[in-house]
């Protein structure tokens, strides 16, 4: 069954003080099945962040439809944003405690939390870690909230090599203990081929989408050189995408 | 406080007491009484009983006109900051209300709501509100756009996303209001009691001056100001530590 069932016809921004009418998104369709992971690479400026917000339903200002098949209807999906939009005045356990909102259950924090290495730091405050902490703490309060759909907007970008790495590999099994379907943005190919079951290719604006293609392979598997491999097959088979090579 | 730096404000304020006593000594006048003086006048005052009533009503209308500024202001001053439209409508309005010296405004209350407790403490407020709406309102200008998103995604309710996402922003506003908004009222309350009350510490100031009595002057000023000053550091210093933990 279909998670979630995006149907965007157009979505533009007016005219504003500096700036012309601008159209972000134009015919953009696609769906994801339940407990999917699918990464959403696109050029930068292509409308990547505007799709996202669209589907969290923080921009309700758009032409089609957005439907989910959630099984906890009131709860909407849950968002890692590209900074981790932590409350510095809150408490890590605070953070995650106010977004789930008045049942939580402590010791699904815990886990967690301890689960991304973070169960010394429940009540440290968002400025005293590290960036890379404050990410896995975004992460956690996103897995935390009882949704089906998890949007994730580049969570890793600027992030060294290592740490990032580290942190797929944590999102990765975090996943496959608490799944749910998670549509990633990024503009990383290689990140995007380590993560997913499947890739969507966007345009440059106005957006839609230009290829989708499968991956197969076990994640295990997704050695550099397969994804070498991987990049040559896109080069020969798939020609509208080229630019993302 | 630093030892140095209490060592430092002591000597400073030991000067000050320095130099009174000396001008005190050589004018040599009732005009300017010595700081010995006036503190045995405090002294006396206090033993009566008298200080402590006048200094009680007095408070107690600082407090109750304090907080009511503080609420509504910051009330109002947040619409004003997230809502550019009601902002450019109100804007003339505050301008206005700034501009107004405090001295009509005591006057016109006290002519229309009539010589009563409500008229001074309406007087008080008025003078004081303004204010606080323009320090609140470049606060809520400022308002964190990825935090406030965050909320929504997230789905904060409306008492959430006040108390923990937006107040916790325009706290340095609130306090930098509180903190000028104290030095502000008490000074309009003196006013508005010497105009048109019967107790109070301005109305005991005034009777003074009718008595040319300068000494009690400046010993109910001196006790204000070291009610103020414990206010600062029992209640506003604290108060800021506390919220800064997070820093």
């Amino acid at each position: 069954m279909s998670q979630l069932v995006v149907d965007i016809k157009k979505k533009s921004f007016p005219k504003g003080e500096s700036r012309e009418e601008f159209t972000a998104i134009e015919n953009l369709a696609f769906e994801l099945s339940s407990n999917e992971f699918v990464c959403l690479i696109g050029p930068s400026g292509c409308g990547k962040t505007t799709l996202l917000n669209v589907i969290a339903g923080l921009d309700g200002d758009f032409d089609g439809s957005i439907n989910s098949n959630n099984s906890h209807h009131t709860v909407p999906p849950s968002y890692v944003f590209q900074s981790p939009r932590l409350l510095p005045w809150r408490t890590v356990l605070e953070n995650i405690q106010l977004a789930i909102g008045d049942n939580h259950s402590l010791a699904l924090i815990k886990k967690t939390l301890q689960h991304l290495g973070l169960s010394d730091n429940l009540h440290s405050y968002p400025n005293h870690l590290s960036l890379g902490m404050q990410r896995r703490v975004s992460l956690a309060r996103a897995f935390c909230v009882p949704s089906d759909l998890l949007l994730m907007d580049e969570p890793f970008v600027s992030l060294d090599q290592a740490i990032a790495r580290k942190a797929r590999e944590l999102l990765l099994s975090l996943w496959r203990e608490q799944p749910r379907t998670i549509l990633f943005v990024t503009h990383d190919l290689d990140e995007a081929y380590k993560l997913a079951d499947r890739i969507l290719f966007l345009s440059n604006a106005p957006s839609n989408i230009i290829d989708d293609i499968k991956i197969t392979l076990p994640r295990s598997e997704r050695s550099e050189n397969k994804t070498r491999a991987f990049k040559e097959k896109l080069r020969t088979n798939h020609p509208a995408i080229q630019e993302f090579l | 406080m630093p030892r140095s730096s209490f060592l430092n404000s002591t000597f400073s304020l030991g000067l000050l007491l320095l130099i009174w006593q000396l001008t005190a000594f050589i004018i040599n006048s009732p005009v300017l009484p010595s700081p010995m003086l006036v503190f045995n006048n405090l002294i006396d005052a206090i033993q009566t009983g008298e200080l402590l009533q006048h200094l009680g009503i007095t408070l107690y209308r600082l407090t109750i006109s304090f907080f009511l500024a503080m609420f509504l202001g910051t009330a109002i001053g947040l619409i004003l900051g997230q809502h550019k439209s009601l902002n450019v409508f109100f804007d003339s309005w505050l301008i206005i209300l700034l501009n107004v010296p405090a001295l009509v405004t005591i006057i016109l209350c006290y002519i229309w709501f009539g010589l009563v407790e409500t008229a001074a403490i309406i007087a008080v407020v008025v003078n004081k509100l303004p204010n606080v709406i323009v320090t609140i309102r470049e606060g809520a200008r400022d308002l964190d756009n990825q935090l406030m998103e965050m909320a929504k995604a997230y789905q904060f309710s409306r008492y959430k996303t006040l108390f923990h996402v937006i107040l916790p922003q325009l706290y340095p506003y609130i306090m930098a209001s509180a903190r000028t908004g104290l030095a502000l009222i008490w000074k309009i309350v003196l006013v508005v009691e010497m105009l048109g009350r019967s107790d109070g510490m301005g109305f005991q100031i005034h009777l003074f001056f009718q008595l040319f009595d300068i000494t009690s002057i400046m010993a109910y000023t001196v006790s204000f100001i070291i009610v103020i000053q414990l206010i600062e550091v029992a209640i506003l210093k604290p108060l800021d530590q506390r919220s800064q933990r997070w820093k």
